[in-house]
């Protein structure tokens, strides 16, 4: 009880300078932030970023070599029975029981925190309702979006206190993906704070705030808009006939400052910060009709998240992935 | 609130044991294949055997007995005479294979003592032949036997022949043994192997299975879900050994009708105390698995490690090659070797009929190796996963 009382007067989730070693590779490296009650909090960050190994850490499953984390005001290494029965996770990989129906998995994991899908229901009820209607199935003859479902109802069931959710969305249609993300608005609303992570850059924008994560490192949390305002230089997003050799032109332009396809538009940004937008316009519509492009589409626009993110990491747009 | 945790842990364990096609096929085909093995062992079956007659009591019950041998399509009697030097004569010079002595006053004997002593002498040239012309011969005579509701005990004889090198001299019968604690490692293969043959199949449900079940919690990711639930280590271990457990005394006592019923191995011993020991034994060999599950990512891997410890443990067994022809060194290792144990356990109670305290010293050694190992087991399951 006394632990209840410490955890009130704390943020549900604070890590600390938090990093983690797998021989040579350094997967977290002096990582800290705090979700604050109520929150939903989306740590961002591209393939091998260190997502998992900090959910890993945080669930308990795994120690960190330095640094220190609390989950409900219980420190991960020490409290970790306490924290295992009041969090709720829902791991990267699908870790339901393929061979157990969706009613069996879910009973199973409510009973193993000594609780029924009955007592469940209230919490759960706006997920399950959606399939009920499959309830006997093997849980391995679900849809993508189905087990996603089922997963998210098996880490709710037992009511807990904080939800960790592992790129929930990884592997899931452009339609699931958002219905999940209306599911966590509505959880959010409950008051339950929500720890998700994800490789795609434009679910950031569903977040309450953000943590941009990249090779272990936290590269900036703020609330989505604030880190888009942070963006610097001039943006413009171009469209022409052919795609990729437009990319390529937009890079041998001697004062792009970077330049990533953005769905079916090119952003490019200018390295003169101080230049006035319509001479730029001006000027790149000159050089691309030089080049040769037609079907051109050239305008101003003000960075989005994504756009930081991409500024922020200084990476090729290889290892992100953009909106679709 | 354990207890509660560990019966819905057991059901979804019950639940998908019994979904697992592969799984259960592999409990069903283990004993079958048991079964193809014992039957190879019978492939040195005897057509018909040629048999040398010696009635001295002539009275109808007498030639029964050789009319009921005959009967059976299995045994000829090609040649006969009151005197024993002639039938050793003739088994010698390989003429018959076996003889049947059947002592003046056998039937005044059995009407009067409703028992009578009767005597099989075979030719142990081919060991295994001459077990099952000796299974054969007695299941013949005990079903007379039982007919005349009488106990006909039949004393078994074996005669080396010329061939063999230390032949006796002629007309010297070589040993002379009560059919009843009698026991001969050389001379029936398949009785010699049916207990190792059962050893194999639990151990192989005990460590296998165990191994691969767990680690395909580990490959599914399920163990990382199950680990961040309330549910603690030994509660899980628990309902991970209960069910398989379970499997292998089913397995074994699968093994052990099918050694009794249709291929007439004897149970000499008591049942209880092999069910007992098997108990016993299985913990070890789940606690092996276990550990296998902490070592092993994939359930390849998890195989591969089974297979490669179950070989050199029973190749070290004794149930191939008997343990004194051994080296001494390799004699020694027997001793910490849990399936030599239990190998020479089952042979001792089922084909001799030892009791508790003649297999004590075995069911020791095995509670031993099974605390040790469990716990060493249970500790690296701990260590492994934080
Ligand atoms: N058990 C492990 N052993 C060795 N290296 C590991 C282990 N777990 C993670 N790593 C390494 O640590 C780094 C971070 O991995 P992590 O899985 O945390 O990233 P992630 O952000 O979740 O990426 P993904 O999008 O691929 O899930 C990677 O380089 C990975 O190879
Ligand atoms: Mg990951």
């Amino acid at each position: 009880m006394t632990d209840h009382a410490v955890a009130s007067s704390r943020a549900p989730l604070e890590v600390r300078g938090v990093s983690r070693r797998f021989e040579e590779t350094v997967a977290l490296s002096d990582v800290s932030f705090a979700v604050n009650a109520g929150e939903l909090f989306g740590l961002v960050g591209p393939d091998g970023a260190g997502k998992t190994t900090l959910f890993r850490i945080l669930t308990t499953l795994l120690v960190p070599d330095s640094g220190t984390a609390t989950v409900l005001g219980l420190d991960v290494v020490r409290d970790l029975w306490a924290i295992r029965s009041r969090v709720g996770y829902m791991p990267g990989r699908f870790s339901l029981y393929p061979d157990l129906s969706v009613e069996e998995n879910l009973s199973f994991f409510a009973s193993v925190f000594g609780t029924s899908i009955d007592e469940g229901r209230a919490i759960i009820a706006p997920i399950y309702d959606q399939i009920e209607p499959f309830k006997d199935r093997r849980a391995g003859a679900l849809s993508g979006g189905m087990k996603q479902k089922l997963a998210l109802c098996c880490a709710l069931v037992h009511c807990p206190e904080i939800l960790f959710l592992d790129e929930p969305t990884t592997g899931v249609d452009a339609v699931s993906r958002r219905e999940f993300w209306d599911l966590l608005g509505a959880l959010k609303k409950s008051g339950l704070p929500i720890l998700v992570s994800t490789a795609y850059m434009d679910e950031a924008t569903r977040c309450d705030r953000v943590g941009l994560i990249q090779r272990g490192r936290i590269l900036a949390v703020d609330a989505p808009a604030a880190i888009a305002a942070r963006y610097p230089n001039p943006l413009i997003a171009v469209h022409a006939n052919e795609r990729h050799k437009l990319i390529q032109s937009l890079r041998d332009y001697q004062h792009a400052k970077s330049v990533y396809p953005f769905g079916d538009e090119v952003h490019y940004s200018d390295a003169r910060a101080a230049k006035a937008m319509d001479d730029i316009v001006a000027e790149l519509r000159t050089y691309l009709a030089g080049s040769g492009f037609t079907d051109l589409r050239v305008k101003p626009i003000s960075a989005g998240v994504e756009d930081a993110f991409m500024e922020l990491m200084g990476q090729p747009e290889a290892t992100v992935r953009a909106a679709a | 609130m354990r207890l509660r945790v560990l019966r819905f842990l057991l059901r979804k364990e019950f639940l998908q044991i019994v979904r697992d096609r592969t799984l259960l096929g592999m409990l069903f085909i283990m004993p079958v294949i048991q079964l193809l093995v014992l039957a190879n062992a019978v492939t040195f079956e005897v057509k018909s055997a040629r048999m040398y007659i010696i009635d001295k009591d002539h009275s109808s019950m007498s030639r029964g007995v050789a009319t009921r041998l005959a009967a059976s399509g299995r045994f000829v009697p090609t040649e006969s005479s009151p005197s024993m030097a002639e039938g050793d004569e003739a088994i010698l010079d390989r003429r018959v294979d076996l003889i049947v002595v059947i002592p003046e006053g056998f039937e005044r004997e059995i009407v009067r003592d409703h028992r009578a002593p009767l005597q099989l002498v075979f030719n142990a040239e081919d060991g295994a032949a001459a077990a099952v012309m000796q299974t054969y011969a007695n299941a013949i005579v005990m079903n007379y036997a039982g007919e005349l509701g009488a106990e006909v005990s039949p004393s078994v004889v074996t005669k080396l022949s010329v061939g063999d090198g230390g032949a006796p001299a002629r007309g010297h019968p070589v040993m002379e043994l009560r059919r009843r604690g009698w026991y001969n490692s050389e001379l029936d293969y398949r009785e010699y192997m049916v207990p190792g043959i059962l050893v194999v199949l639990v151990t192989m449900i005990g460590t296998l299975l165990t191994a691969m079940n767990i680690v395909r919690e580990k490959e599914a990711g399920t163990l990382d879900q199950l680990n961040v639930t309330p549910i603690n280590r030994s509660t899980f271990i628990a309902a991970k050994l209960i069910p398989l457990w379970t499997f292998a005394m089913i397995d074994l006592s699968i093994g052990l009708v099918v050694a009794r019923f249709v291929f007439h191995v004897p149970v000499l011993g008591s049942l209880v105390l092999v069910f007992f020991a098997a108990t016993i034994y299985l913990v070890g060999a789940l606690g092996i698995g276990l550990w296998i599950s902490t070592v092993a990512e994939t359930q390849q891997q998890a195989m591969f490690v089974t297979f490669s410890l179950l070989m050199v443990y029973l190749l070290m067994s004794g149930l191939f090659t008997p343990i004194r022809g051994m080296p001494v060194w390799a004699q020694w290792t027997t001793e910490i070797n849990p399936i030599a144990h239990f190998v020479a356990l089952m042979r001792a109670v089922l084909l001799k009929g030892a009791r508790t305290r003649d297999v004590a010293s075995h069911l020791a050694a095995l509670a031993a190796i099974s605390s040790v190992v469990l716990s060493i087991a249970i500790r690296q399951y701990h260590k492994r996963s934080a």
